[in-house]
């Protein structure tokens, strides 16, 4: 039982950064924080993959005749290279738009700028036109 | 020439716009740019077309990529299912960027125009790939491109309201986790089959019945897909993307983004999964069904009470998502021919209805709403007429679109013995029409300001196209029909 349950440590690793990333990405108001939390979420899925390709005793993937070996899965680390390509374009656009907001709004907490908003919206269904930045700082 | 231009159709409807949106990027005027997407979408609704051919003589194009054989290479498949959403996609993409052309540069700054137009074709090109691809990876990475190049051009409206920006963000983040769900998804089938090939997939997956990580990793691909989808209650940002994507994007995406995620949603449930039958029903009765039924509710009352009319649509939208994964939970041949039928349907009645309330909206400063519409309606008669026509359709009204689609799908609940189904379809549809009158009243009755608005050829010709194609599909709806039903038989197949 013990066993089994620390010969798998790889995947409680995972599971583990997995949560703390998405607990950050739900429970924190900065849009900042929550960008840290989604890149750790994405990063444990990275660990998943590649704790999936990884044999006990494998050799590296590489072609050679004369030595009968078990070798790890490749393919794996070529999905997660990728991946890793996707997280960074989604990182940095995130990053740019919590720039973008934070010139915009002044702030990058999320009460403060849904806030500003409702007071944005209000305006514009009760006047019946736009009262720009009316309330920015 | 041509033999290699048909064999490498199903890539070449993908690398279409993919490429020519590095091109775009490269031009400094407007005009040209302009004049080279309009020439991509529409050579890539060409593509589809010839494709639609190929489909009615082969029924199955297996495309190895690459010359790589599947299942070790990536292969695109293009069978009856697949091409109504290419379809939807090229046609609505032609439409929406003739109409980009006097809209976009309103609301956008002109030095940053022919980037939008690389957005746009990338967004595009994303979609596409997401229906042709039969890698569950490569699935995965053109999710990502089409969400990310939508996520900025969303961000793009934030030259008109600020707000576009939090709405990106919200989407952006929102739609990554769906995203890196789905990929958790496919790594855990991947570690218990050892394939990514879609068709392999469903072959391996008929030895391991009640694995325990076939169900979890079942579970987060259709939780993953499903937020990408925008089904209730995960279509959270939705709504806001939307209501402040600069006009253009709003046709654009309202018309066919999720259309491709519902029909990856169906292709895993009845394709991918289709061995695993206790794990579908189960799935299908307890969760998607009752979800759909609530959307159905939620989006329309919430669109009741909304007065920013462009997230009005956008819960409509909610609501009619709703009607299609309710069609789908069902799962009888009848009621996924009936989803396929909505979906097609609904990608033109949205499209008509944003590209209508957007062109109304033209001379209205910020944000769309109720009160800035009074009157409006007699200023612009042309845009008004095909507004009402298209929402006649969304309420269902016989000769139109909408009508049939409602049919199909009362027809499907009603022989399969849910009746009480058909009625909470018609109570909903009926509900529909409380928003549509709403908007309609103001637009018509009230008296507005006295403005002289000329109506611009350059707008509504593409609108007056999607409405002509609203009604026709109302008198003869065989080929929608007719469409659908094979799709249908080709996704379950003999298994009811």
């Amino acid at each position: 039982m013990i066993s089994s349950t620390i010969g798998i440590w790889n995947y409680w690793i995972v599971f583990c950064l997995m949560m703390i990333g998405l607990f950050l990405v739900i429970g924190r108001k900065n849009f900042l924080k929550k960008i840290v939390g989604l890149t750790i979420f994405q990063t444990s899925v990275f660990l998943l993959y590649i704790t999936f390709g990884k044999i006990k005793g494998g050799t590296p993937p590489i072609l050679n005749e004369s030595i009968d070996s078990i070798y790890s899965n490749p393919l794996p680390h070529v999905l997660i290279l990728t991946a890793i390509v996707v997280g960074v374009a989604t990182t940095a656009l995130g990053l740019s738009l919590v720039l973008k907001i934070n010139s915009e709004y002044g702030s990058i907490e999320e009460d403060d700028i849904s806030a500003q908003d409702l007071v944005d919206y209000h305006d514009d269904i009760e006047t019946g036109k736009s009262v720009d930045l009316k309330f920015k700082q | 020439m041509i033999d290699i231009l048909t064999k490498n159709l199903p890539i070449l409807v993908v690398l279409c716009p993919l490429i020519t949106s590095l091109f775009v990027v490269l031009i400094p005027n407007i005009f040209f740019s302009w004049i080279l997407t309009t020439l991509s979408t529409f050579i890539t609704f060409l593509f589809s077309i010839l494709l639609y051919q190929e489909i009615q003589i082969q029924s199955h194009i297996s495309y190895a990529l690459g010359k790589w054989m599947p299942p070790i290479g990536i292969e695109y498949i293009i069978d009856k299912v697949a091409i109504i959403p290419i379809i939807i996609i090229s046609g609505i993409s032609f439409f929406a960027t003739i109409f980009a052309y006097k809209i976009m540069p309103e609301e956008i700054e002109k030095k940053s125009i022919s980037k939008v137009y690389s957005l746009w074709l990338l967004a595009i090109a994303g979609l596409l790939g997401l229906v042709t691809t039969g890698d569950a990876f490569n699935l995965f990475v053109f999710l990502e491109i089409s969400s990310l190049a939508s996520v900025a051009l969303v961000a793009m409206g934030a030259q008109k309201d600020k707000q576009a920006l939090v709405a990106a963000y919200n989407y952006l983040i929102i739609g990554a986790v769906g995203a890196t769900l789905y990929v958790i998804g496919v790594g855990l089938l991947y570690g218990i089959t050892g394939t990514l090939n879609m068709e392999d997939l469903t072959n391996r997956i008929s030895d391991l019945n009640n694995n325990k990580a076939l169900i979890a990793g079942f579970g987060f691909m259709i939780i993953g897909i499903m937020v990408k989808a925008a089904v209730f209650p995960l279509h959270i940002w939705l709504p806001r993307a939307y209501a402040y994507a600069p006009s253009a994007v709003s046709v654009l995406l309202a018309a066919t983004a999720t259309k491709a995620s519902l029909y990856i949603l169906a292709r895993i449930l009845f394709s991918v999964f289709e061995n695993s039958e206790d794990l579908i029903n189960n799935t299908l009765l307890y969760v998607i069904l009752p979800l759909s039924i609530i959307a159905m509710f939620a989006g329309t009352i919430m669109a009741i009470y909304e007065k920013d009319i462009k997230r009005l649509l956008a819960h409509s939208s909610v609501a009619q998502i709703g009607y299609i994964t309710l069609a789908f939970a069902i799962g009888t041949k009848a009621s996924i021919a009936a989803g396929f039928i909505h979906m097609f349907n609904h990608a033109i009645i949205k499209g008509g209805l944003f590209i209508a309330i957007t062109s109304l909206g033209f001379f209205i400063q910020k944000r769309i709403t109720i009160n800035n519409l009074s009157g409006l309606g007699r200023v612009m008669p042309i845009t008004f007429f095909c507004f009402v026509i298209c929402s006649l359709s969304l309420a269902g009204l016989p000769l139109t679109a909408g009508f049939i689609s409602k049919l199909y799908l009362i027809k499907a609940t009603i022989s399969s013995d849910a009746i009480w189904i058909a009625i909470l379809i018609l109570i909903s549809s009926a509900l529909s029409v409380v928003y549509l009158w709403k908007m309609v009243e103001v637009m018509w009755m009230r008296e507005g300001r006295k403005i002289v608005i000329k109506e611009n050829p350059a707008i509504y010709i593409s609108l007056i196209i999607i409405t002509f194609f609203n009604i026709y599909f109302g008198f003869d709806a065989s080929l929608v029909v007719n469409g659908s039903f094979e799709a249908a038989e080709k996704l379950i197949g003999d298994l009811k």
